[in-house]
């Protein structure tokens, strides 16, 4: 979609500011591989603090795995192991394009 | 090095030498902690609750080097930033915050190997608490079978503290583990503690796992071959009706003649105390209350530890994480998550094994919402009840299209059972979230494994045992105080000559009995209550009856109307009349009023060990009178919506 995306090391921190292909974690299809940017506090700060805690740190790459049948919650494959998220948790979470 | 250690013991804890020392167990909710403490405790572990909130708390012992030590097996969870009041204990025990909890002397964090990326953020927030800490790394063998490596020697290093390879299902390391607590006073400490800043955490865990030559375990092939099925969405969605409706028959199937067995076993007991003590009083004492008590209880026994076993199999494989996952979406209508589902769903055969299922939900609110909706659905003591009254109701030969018009009325009480605990549950969490933050929802799924037989025994063992101890002394006094209701006064034979009764003829004793009891007042006493209903005082004998178990309606009901065989009492209930009143004469099971009983049982808390597990797993009497008082006005409420409507239909 963009090729700003291309160009953005994983593991930047930086690129949250530099890049605007960032996309929210609900938005990505399965079988998508992005890394994550940031996570809000939008929803609320502890929100985002455990988010982070169960893997969905700056720099770590996540892969959507798949969908429940009624398209909520999805699961997502971070840090070697799978954890669901329903839509609004994974709104939270920015991500760009990975690479591989 | 030895557990006599008092020299090498630190500073400012010296007031634990003369106690037991406490170690406490850390950890994310599938990391095998629970495993690891029933390798250590055996199956000498307590259950209890944290004062005040409706946190299950296991406490257990262990013997080593002549000496005793305290474990504690605390709340999982995936950080030390509570977001749960759950959470807020771990951190408050872990602080020593906790009134009547003492802090912990050490601590035993477990680790799976499998997820050790994610996991080290956490044993970081651990190690900087600064008591003496050990790791305990799981599913080692499962990381190797997976092509992943770790050294665990050098992840000790790398962390400063002891770190041990514990296999526990298998009990692989649990000596070693075991010598090692002895030594807890000389546990190295970390030089550097990890830092604090979640920014850095994930920096310091890749230095550490690479220190440890960590290579990440492969995805689990099964795991993903078999989710490609189970998890798809329409394939998956089958197959989860499927396995629903095998658990359901296995309860059924299964349980049914085991429980025919226990009440076979106690008639025949009290059957005994009937011909050997012929003292009329003492052998109905003896033999309906005492023996008809510890029936009572026993006879919920095959049940429930069926549906343990099921639970904790489903549970062990990991498919109950996908039930969920599968149903989260539906759940979330009613306010709730995924896991409530299974909850709800045991309640269909058994409140008490739902109620018991929830401490499998993180959030408190979902708790308390989950265990206000269980005793709705419709649970097999109700069934009884229900083919009774549809009987009376429906004639069996009406159809409707294909249908028998009994199976549909059936499939409608099942219905609205589900409907209203759905709408109870909605109801109590929008209540409790008002009060409380409203947690984030997520999930770990955690690879297909193999459980343990051992662990699942354990798992089926301590359920039931407790409900037993819980449960047995509210029944018993239940049995016991009905029966004497029932029975009381006593009836001398000259008595009943007087009054006309033949004191031979058992049918009419019992009957003469009964309308004379204790009971029998307190029927006529709340007579202006449930007379709107369209019950009769002999009908609210029988509901009365029916507090320690439904079913027991039935049988009660028949011996009010000197049925012949009480157990099926349907022909006399059909011809009963009101013998005195305004409606006298008229008949007493008109529809309006089998209406009005069968929907009043529908909401009715009548199930004393529902109220007895209630206040187990809370902790406190607020939640089962809660719910006794909703259950009951709403029982009363519908029941009379139901007369009325029945009425208006011409009924």
């Amino acid at each position: 979609m963009t090729t700003v995306d291309d160009l953005v090391e994983p593991g930047d921190r930086l690129s949250a500011v530099r890049c605007d292909g960032e996309r929210p974690l609900a938005d990505l299809a399965p079988g998508a591989r992005a890394t994550v940017t940031r996570v809000t506090t939008a929803g609320s700060p502890a929100t985002a603090r455990r988010l982070r805690d169960l893997g969905f740190t700056p720099g770590t790459v996540v892969q959507v795995v798949r969908r429940a049948p009624l398209r909520d919650p999805v699961v997502y494959l971070v840090k070697d192991y799978e954890v669901c998220l329903r839509r609004a948790q994974a709104a939270c979470v920015y991500t760009v394009r990975a690479d591989g | 090095m030895s557990a006599d250690c008092h020299d090498t013991g630190d500073s400012g804890t010296g007031a634990v030498l003369t106690d037991v020392p406490r170690v406490a167990l850390v950890g994310s909710p599938n990391a095998g902690k629970t495993s690891v403490f029933n390798s250590l405790t055996g199956l000498k572990a307590k259950t209890g609750n944290y004062p005040g909130v409706t946190v299950a708390r296991f406490v257990g012992t262990f013997r080593v080097g002549g000496r005793g030590y305290v474990v504690e097996d605390l709340p999982g969870t995936y950080s030390l930033e509570p977001i749960s009041p759950d959470e807020q204990i771990t951190v408050d025990v872990l602080d020593g915050r906790l009134e009547n909890v003492p802090r912990p002397d050490a601590l035993l964090v477990v680790v799976d190997a499998t997820t050790l990326r994610r996991s080290l953020g956490f044993v970081a927030q651990v190690l900087a608490r600064g008591l003496p800490t050990c790791v305990v790394v799981t599913f080692t063998d499962e990381l190797t079978r997976r092509q992943g490596h770790l050294d665990v020697e050098a992840l000790g290093q790398a962390l400063g503290v002891p770190v041990l390879p514990v296999v526990g299902h298998r009990g692989h390391g649990i000596g070693e583990l075991r010598e090692r607590l002895a030594e807890w006073r000389s546990w190295p400490r970390p030089v550097l503690p990890p830092p604090a800043d979640p920014d850095e955490s994930d920096a310091w865990a890749e230095s550490v796992l690479a220190f440890a030559g960590y290579r990440s375990a492969e995805r689990h092939r099964v795991t993903q071959r078999v989710d490609a099925v189970l998890l798809h969405p329409v394939l998956g969605t089958a197959v989860f009706f499927v396995v629903m409706l095998l658990f359901f028959q296995t309860v059924f199937t299964l349980a049914a003649p085991l429980q025919g067995y226990v009440e076979a076993f106690f008639g025949w007991l009290s059957g005994l105390v009937a011909a050997h003590v012929h003292v009329a009083w003492l052998s109905g004492l003896l033999g309906d209350a005492v023996i008809g008590g510890v029936g009572g209880v026993l006879v919920f026994v095959p049940q429930i530890v069926l549906l343990f076993l099921l639970i904790a199999l489903l549970e062990g494989v990991g498919y109950m994480s996908r039930a969920a996952f599968l149903m989260d979406r539906v759940m979330a209508r009613a306010g709730l998550e995924g896991r409530a589902f299974v909850a709800l769903l045991s309640s269909f055969a058994c409140a008490i094994p739902g109620i018991m299922a929830t401490r499998t939900l993180p959030s408190a609110n979902d708790r308390v919402a989950t265990m206000m909706a269980a005793p709705l659905m419709t649970c097999s003591a109700r069934l009884p009840v229900y083919v009774l009254l549809i009987g009376l109701l429906v004639d069996p030969s009406v159809k409707v299209g294909p249908f028998g018009a009994q199976g549909l009325v059936m499939f409608g009480m099942y219905l609205l059972g589900a409907v209203s605990a759905m709408l109870a549950a909605w109801a109590f969490k929008r209540l409790g979230d008002r009060r409380g933050l409203v947690m984030p929802f997520y999930m770990e799924m955690p690879p297909y494994r193999l459980p343990a037989p051992r662990s699942v025994l354990v798992a089926m063992w301590d359920s039931s045992r407790s409900f037993i101890r819980k449960c047995s002394t509210i029944i018993m006094v239940t049995t016991v105080g009905l029966w004497l209701l029932l029975n009381l006064p006593l009836q001398s034979a000259a008595q009943m000559r007087a009054a006309g009764v033949d004191p031979g003829d058992a049918t009419a004793v019992s009957s003469y009995v009964v309308d004379h009891s204790y009971a029998a007042d307190l029927g006529r006493l709340v007579a202006p209550v449930f007379d709107p209903l369209g019950f009769d005082w002999r009908v609210n004998v029988g509901v009365l009856s029916a507090q320690s178990a439904r079913e027991t309606f039935v049988a009660t009901l028949g011996q009010v109307a000197a049925a012949e065989d009480p157990e099926h009492p349907a022909q006399v209930l059909r011809s009963m009349t009101y013998p005195d009143g305004p409606r006298a004469g008229q008949r007493v099971f008109t529809a309006p009023t089998i209406a009005a009983l069968l929907v009043y049982f529908a909401y009715a808390l009548q199930c004393m060990a529902t109220v007895g597990i209630m206040r187990r797993e809370t902790g406190t009497w607020k939640w089962p009178a809660v719910a006794f008082t909703y259950l009951t006005a709403t029982a009363w409420v519908m029941a009379y919506l139901a007369r009325t409507i029945t009425t208006m239909l011409g009924g």
